[in-house]
């Protein structure tokens, strides 16, 4: 069956923001169906919000819409564009919940969309939980007992059936949030009734729960000939009860014999025929008893999902650009796979290494949330890596993490479980948390048994065995200091030279000139699906230490782009993006790219986006093994956010020419003295501050900034740590927090920055390129929020809209001083603070930055890919001749960037925006004015606005003034207003009316009741500096639960209020971005 | 576990640790692909004086189960590992590979470079190799250089049963079913006695005439070691055989066929083994994936009086001949490999008689082809077969 001529022009939707359980790959797998599809000639019609995304670039779609991913935004852009088919099952749960709305409601029939891939009652099969359980036993198949209960009565009635544990899911509840496990009924009790008022329809499914069992996954490809293959198979070393996006994870699958694995693969295939998936990627879960091997089906996914992406770097086998190909006609037999060319895709992918993925915690951001894991997901991101065996896997995958760690135990953080005792150690291992493998590695050192680990984690005795083999290795080593013998039994189980210097208590550097002239190197293996049967195509490589090397020999000269490893908050797919770009510029402009990451979310770690593809950890010895490997000209580090920028220094010292802006540049702008110094020479305010090493001197410092203060470790991205302090109470606070703990020993080394904080400032961003004559701004961005809230999670509008000429010009000003003086050869990122015409900077980052992205789409103005044309040494100039960069008069339109929270995933947490980052993602909306395109940005973010009801105030004195306009504002759009005291007395006092509520806990009918009630429609309350537990914690605890918008800052409600007056009929006509860019 | 070198015929030298049987080993090597099932790949008869290469990594993760034999004793001459595991766990587990090794006196080495010896058998081609601990270089050398080649060696006729033996159904007997052992794997007689059927296993060397005497409703011919061309006898008794009873050859057996209808049979550079060989049923164009293992292929393009057209781009139906005329008529190719277009099967149109060059029973690997069996039945005149 070849490509299906019928069809000419396809719908792709995207899966918007990157939220906790949907991240960038989606974007990997949205990308490569668009580059595929076009490839084939289809039209591609491609709607996302998220503009850190490479599919969302104007050159991967014929239309490319960054527009709200809603059914009546879809549904405009259908009409529009009129797409012959409708193709949601590469853009997760999102794109497939709005085509199954639009499918429901009737839209695609009326327009003739055919949706392909899956259809609706397939979809429909497989999400409806109930039904899916039915046609599962209607085949045989087993699953886990359950039951449907609407009341407190009727879960009870079903829980005694099935008995304890029992697993609570409340219905239609994206991605696991609010699903969870109870023991007894006490917690029954409390978990069910909190499902039924949370499940927006009032309904839970309670579950026979299997906690403890042994949890799989089968990646299963099927073409429209029924012919079906499993490209991998994954094992979870967490069993089941901790999602597997939560979970550690191996491929292939270790712990089953022959017989039971080809039971498990004819199961999964058999889901995929019932539930009727036509053709394309699915994903089947299965919990198997590991006392009798009883196998249950869990959950199948009817398209394209983290585990696909992961299955897909784990084997080489591009699931999703093979999943489009085969939703437009072809046969798995049709299609060659591409890393061997000769043998065709109609096979399964064999490993002869063994993969692990551990995913990433940032916990550290919301304290007050418990770290136990469960069985909704809220991991930020993952790390995977490759090794010859288990022990090797497991050991990079720990240190690609970039939390310290430097393996499986063996690291200077060892020590923070010193303290601890065996018991206590023992009795942690039985709750999942992300501390629990290091626990594991401690107690296997004081010489733990294997079974009794492995009993109390649930782990399977064997991955058990091959850890305690690590903690055996370590011992044999710790006693041959520098002895070469050693080093090779090391390396071989995956122990970094860190660990070695750690163990012998040498530096690092010494162990690695031992270790190279005893001629211990890595030798790099290929990932090539088939065992090293066929030849490869596609030099696809990961490191170990072996007899034989792969490397294929250079053919051009070669640029190494290093990535920026695992999702964490602070630092996304941005960057991921920034790398991207890099390659595809340098591979056009005749250099050989060869790209070093560790996450496989991300698009950068596709083997065909650079030239030679190395999944390997970010580490200084890593790196400098590809570098020894592939000899390239230079190294790119400003693109992979800190990471690579953190690794500049010493790679420099190893011998290597790092591309652009050198590391004394890069210490220049970081290090804050030096910083300070060059700030004084130019002339350029900068908030009065200071830097203390230890306790007293930040006392001092505070002393004489004065408060209220801003502190902060340096070094450290996304705003770790930070916080804004009002009183010496909070200061000693912190302190204590900071220069207490041991597990964060990375920060007590590093110096702590203090700056006066400036309070009721505009923040503005600039993205900008140097190329040591010439400076090109890529955009001046004013934030929404006022300095304070991290630049990552405000809103931030292009052009300027509030900016004064005078600021403005103070901005670029200072950007070029900055720039040429810092010796930036490359992009530089700019944070100032503007209060009037008065111009501070807050800190300049000479790398690329998260707004990257999203001014290269506002601004049509390519950024990291001329960068990396720079950072070789191009002049502007030249890339301009070359049309590489296009001089264009500013678009007439303004572009809004609105942060994403993950509030929903940590209920326990306040949603008060501070200067700590805790947005996982960021949307776009474009517009002709500022309030149109806040209000397509809000409405991505997925805030449904009010446009009538009530409006509650509650401000902080400092905002009160300001609060006026908002008050104004609101009333004139016709909401009536209701205040705390404070608030109401001061409206009142200028003559705006409004009615006073009480505060909570002070008497009948108070605030808190009000949300409750569903009497307030809109909330705008700015928190009162640091004090803990804050009535307005209350306030927006209750709002969440409602769904009320809930606003914390003064600017952001006026843009609201001002996105309201535009009406949302503009914002539900979707444009294109070739057509704003005049492309069109 | 003491240090233990592998050297290749030309002279590639290969460091690990000896895990099994004390001594020196020689035998042609071929790696198996496999990631899963080592115990059935070792106990597979078909093996006979190869050694055997694992790609997959860890090995003996799950230990072993009787019910994985896939006959007494191992007939390997050697298997090589990355890595063997320390410990087993599973639930069908009754025992570590490593004893099971050290019981059988397999002669094993981990710890070596897997993937490097992978690549050069690819590069280099199937060839013998020494190995062992204890023992020099020079002599493993040697051993390889002088190690015979699978060419032109009757290691079938041996590799079965010598006496013949019954293996009954325990369901209702539906047909009796003469299996010729050339070294049957046990999962094939179970997928026979699965289906109702009684099967008569007997020697490679028994003729037509006492096969016919036993009054079968079928004769199955099955996988084996090596060279099929050496088989002259259980060849001509094939072909005595064709037309006077239905004929089901698998592996081997398929081979025989092959031989036996004058067609011939060639070496594979490094043949298949392992559990992810796509095979075309040209028939329908449906795709199965299949458990292999096979140093050996049948060409029919001879027969057919042609040679296979260059191949270019990914396989396509016309790298096979079609229906040609023998002296029992027409024969026809009915599968193919879809990595490198090679004949997967074939079947007579005016006799009851096919074979596949697969291995429907798996034992390790898919059981996509499963039905096969039920062919075999059909063919017999057996309707109401289920397994
Ligand atoms: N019946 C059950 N008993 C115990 N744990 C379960 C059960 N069902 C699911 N889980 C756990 O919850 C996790 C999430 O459940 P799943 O059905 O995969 O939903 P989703 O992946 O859509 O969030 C699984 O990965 C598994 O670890
Ligand atoms: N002196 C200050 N006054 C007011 N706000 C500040 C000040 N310093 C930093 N901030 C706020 O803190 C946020 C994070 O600080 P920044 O220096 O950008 O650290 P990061 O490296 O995390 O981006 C900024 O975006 C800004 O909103
Ligand atoms: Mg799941
Ligand atoms: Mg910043």
């Amino acid at each position: 069956m070849p490509r299906r001529d019928d069809l000419e022009s396809i719908l792709l939707i995207g899966s918007g923001p990157i939220v906790i359980g949907q991240a960038c790959e989606f974007d990997y797998s949205g990308t490569q169906a668009a580059k595929v599809l076009r490839r084939h000639g289809y039209r591609v019609i491609l709607v996302n919000s998220n503009p850190a995304t490479i599919m969302t670039d104007p050159e991967f779609a014929d239309a490319t819409y960054i527009e709200p991913i809603t059914e009546e935004v879809v549904e405009a852009i259908i009409a529009k564009e009129r797409p012959d088919a409708l193709l949601a099952t590469l853009g997760g749960q999102t794109a497939l919940n709005v085509a199954t709305g639009l499918a429901r409601s009737g839209v695609l029939e009326r327009y003739g969309v055919e949706m392909i891939g899956a259809g609706l009652d397939a979809i429909e099969r497989a999400e409806d939980r109930g039904l899916f359980k039915r046609v599962m036993e209607e085949a045989g198949l087993a699953v886990p007992r359950a039951g449907y209960a609407r009341s407190m009565h009727e879960a009870l009635r079903i829980v005694e059936e099935i008995g304890f544990p029992a697993m609570i899911r409340p219905s239609f509840i994206l991605g696991g949030s609010g699903t969870g496990i109870a023991v007894d009924r006490e917690e029954f009790l409390e978990k069910a009734r909190h499902g039924l008022a949370t499940s927006p329809v009032g309904e839970i499914l309670v579950e026979e729960s299997v906690s403890g069992w042994k949890e799989f996954e089968l990646e299963v490809m099927r073409d429209g000939r029924d012919n079906a293959v499993i490209v991998c198979s994954i094992e979870n070393l967490d069993p089941m009860g901790v999602h597997t996006g939560d979970s550690i994870t191996v491929a292939p699958i270790q712990t089953l014999s022959d017989r039971e694995y080809q039971e498990m693969r004819n199961d999964a295939i058999r889901v995929l025929q019932i539930i009727g998936v036509e053709t394309g990627g699915s994903n089947v879960q299965f919990a198997v008893d590991p006392k009798t091997g009883r196998r249950l089906v869990i959950e199948m996914n009817p398209r394209v999902s983290r585990s696909s992406a992961l299955a897909s770097k784990a084997t080489g086998f591009p699931i999703a650009k093979i999943a489009a190909l085969l939703a437009v006609g072809f046969s798995l037999d049709e299609i060659p796979n591409d890393i061997t060319g000769a043998t065709p895709a109609s096979f399964e992918p064999t490993l002869d290494y063994v993969v692990v993925k551990i995913p990433r915690f940032d916990f550290d951001k919301f304290p007050s949330a418990p770290t136990q894991l469960g069985t909704s997901m809220r991991s930020v991101g993952e790390a995977m890596a490759i090794g010859r065996t288990f022990g090797e896997a497991l050991q990079k995958a720990v240190r690609s993490l970039e939390n310290g760690r430097a393996g499986f135990g063996a690291d200077r953080i060892e020590h923070s479980l010193a303290a601890t005792g065996m018991d206590d150690l023992m009795a942690s291992l039985v709750t999942p948390t992300p501390a629990r493998l290091h626990a594991v590695a401690e107690v296997l050192r004081r010489g733990a048994g294997v079974n009794e680990v492995a009993a109390r984690t649930g782990f399977d005795p064997w991955f058990v065995e091959e850890m305690a083999e690590i903690v055996a290795t370590r011992r044999r080593i710790e006693k041959s200091p520098k002895d070469v013998e050693a080093i090779r039994l090391a390396k071989r189980h995956g122990f970094s030279d860190s660990q070695l210097g750690y163990l012998w208590n040498l530096p690092e550097e010494e162990v690695r000139s031992i270790r190279l002239s005893a001629g211990v190197t890595t030798t790099f293996k290929t990932v090539d699906t088939c065992a090293a049967e066929f030849e490869a195509q596609t030099p696809y490589m990961y490191g170990a230490f072996e007899e034989e090397d792969e490397v294929p020999p250079a053919t051009r000269p070669r640029v190494m782009v290093l990535g920026s490893g695992p999702n964490r908050i602070g630092q996304g797919i941005e960057f991921d993006y920034c790398c991207v770009h890099a390659s595809f510029a340098l591979r056009e402009a005749g250099f050989e790219t060869v790209m070093v990451n560790c996450n496989p979310e991300t698009v950068s770690t596709d083997y065909d986006t650079a030239d030679r593809l190395y999944f390997e950890p970010l580490t200084v010895e890593d790196v400098l093994a590809v570098v020894e490997a592939e000899r390239p000209e230079s190294v790119i580090v400003q693109l992979g956010g800190q990471t690579p920028l953190n690794l500049a220094r010493r790679l420099q010292q190893a011998g290597v020419r790092i591309a652009g802006t050198s590391p004394d540049s890069i210490d220049l702008a970081e290090d804050r003295e030096q910083f300070s110094e060059v700030c004084r020479r130019l002339g350029i305010k900068q908030p009065p501050h200071g830097i203390a090493k230890d306790r007293i001197a930040a006392t001092e410092i505070v002393d004489q900034v004065g408060l209220p203060v801003v502190v902060r470790p340096s070094y450290v991205l996304g705003g770790r740590k930070m916080r804004v302090i009002y009183t010496y109470d909070e200061l000693s606070e912190y302190l204590d927090g900071l220069y207490g703990d041991v597990g964060e020993a990375e920060l007590t080394d590093v110096p702590l920055l203090i700056d006066r904080f400036l309070e009721s400032a505009t923040e503005v961003d600039v993205d900008a390129l140097f190329d040591g004559v010439e400076l090109l701004v890529g955009g001046v961005m004013e934030h929404v929020e006022e300095a304070g809230v991290h630049s990552g999670d405000s809103a931030c509008v292009v052009p300027p809209p509030t900016l004064s000429e005078t600021a403005h010009k103070t901005i670029l000003a200072h950007t070029a001083d900055l720039a040429r003086e810092l010796g930036v050869l490359g992009l530089i990122n700019i944070q100032f603070a503007v209060k009037g015409d008065e111009v501070f900077v807050l800190e300049a980052n000479p790398r690329a930055s998260r707004t990257i992205p999203f001014i290269s789409k506002a601004s049509g103005i390519p950024m990291a890919k001329l960068a990396a044309r720079v950072m070789m040494g191009e002049r502007l100039e030249t890339l301009r001749t070359e049309g590489l960069l296009k001089d264009r008069s500013s678009p007439g339109f303004t572009a809004v960037k609105e942060a994403v929270m993950p509030w929903n995933r940590f209920p326990e947490q306040d949603s008060v925006l501070g200067p700590e980052m805790r947005a996982t993602g960021e949307v776009m909306g474009i517009g002709a004015d500022t309030g149109v395109a806040y209000a397509k940005a809000l409405l991505a973010a997925g805030h449904k606005l009010p446009t009538e009801g009530t409006v509650f105030l509650s401000l902080a004195d400092r905002d009160k003034a300001m609060g006026l306009a908002v008050a104004q504002a609101f009333q004139m759009l016709g909401f009536s207003l209701i205040a705390t005291k404070g608030t109401a007395r001061f409206l009142a006092h200028h003559a705006i009316a409004a009615e006073v509520v009480n505060k909570v806990g002070e008497g009948p009918d108070d605030t808190r009741e009000r949300i409750e009630g569903g009497q307030v429609q809109l909330i705008v309350n700015t928190p009162r500096g640091g004090r803990a537990r804050s009535d307005g914690q209350v306030i927006r605890h209750a709002a969440r639960a409602r769904g009320v918008p809930c606003v914390t800052t003064i600017q952001g409600a006026l843009s609201v209020a001002r996105s309201l007056r535009s009406g949302d009929g503009m914002v539900v006509a979707p444009r294109s971005l070739q057509d704003w860019h005049g492309e069109a | 576990m003491s240090q233990a070198l592998l050297v290749t015929a030309d002279g590639a030298v290969f460091r690990g640790m000896s895990v099994g049987a004390e001594g020196m080993t020689t035998g042609e090597a071929v790696f198996n692909t496999s990631m899963t099932g080592y115990q059935e790949v070792i106990t597979d008869p078909s093996y006979t004086g190869q050694v055997v290469v694992m790609t997959s990594p860890h090995i003996g993760n799950y230990g072993v189960s009787p019910d994985d034999d896939q006959s007494e004793a191992p007939a390997v001459s050697g298997f090589v590992m990355r890595s063997i595991s320390r410990r087993h766990s599973n639930w069908r587990s009754h025992g570590s590979f490593t004893d099971f090794l050290q019981e059988h006196g397999v002669v094993a080495l981990s710890e070596i470079d897997t993937r490097r010896l992978t690549r050069h058998i690819r590069d280099a081609g199937a060839q013998p190799v020494a190995m062992g601990a204890g023992v020099s270089e020079r002599e493993l050398t040697e051993a390889a250089a002088a190690a015979p080649r699978m060419e032109g060696r009757d290691l079938a006729s041996g590799a079965g049963t010598s006496t013949m033996f019954v293996a009954p159904t325990d369901r209702t007997p539906r047909a009796h079913v003469v299996a010729v052992d050339l070294g049957m794997k046990r999962d094939i007689v179970r997928q026979l006695n699965r289906r109702g059927f009684t099967v008569t296993v007997v020697p490679a060397a028994t003729t037509a005439p006492e096969i016919l005497s036993m009054e079968p409703d079928g004769v199955f011919l099955s996988n084996g070691p090596g060279d099929p061309e050496p088989l002259l006898n259980t060849v001509n008794t094939t072909g005595d055989l064709l037309g006077e009873v239905p004929i089901f050859g698998i592996c081997l057996g398929h081979q025989v066929l092959g031989l036996a209808l004058g067609a011939r049979t060639y070496k594979l550079p490094f043949g298949h083994h392992g559990g992810n060989h796509p095979v075309r049923r040209l028939s329908d164009g449906g795709i199965q994936i299949t458990s292999q293992n096979h140093g050996f292929a049948v060409d029919l393009w001879p027969l057919a009086g042609g040679s296979a057209p260059a191949r270019d781009g990914l396989v396509g139906r016309e790298l096979l001949p079609d229906s040609i005329d023998t002296r029992v008529g027409r024969v026809v190719p009915t599968h193919q490999n879809l990595n490198d277009g090679t004949l997967e099967g074939l079947r007579c149109l005016d006799v009851p008689a096919f074979g596949v060059q697969y291995h429907p029973e798996a034992a390790p690997g898919p059981t996509d082809a499963v039905g096969l069996f039920d062919e075999f039945a059909t063919l017999m005149g057996v309707t109401d077969a289920q397994a």
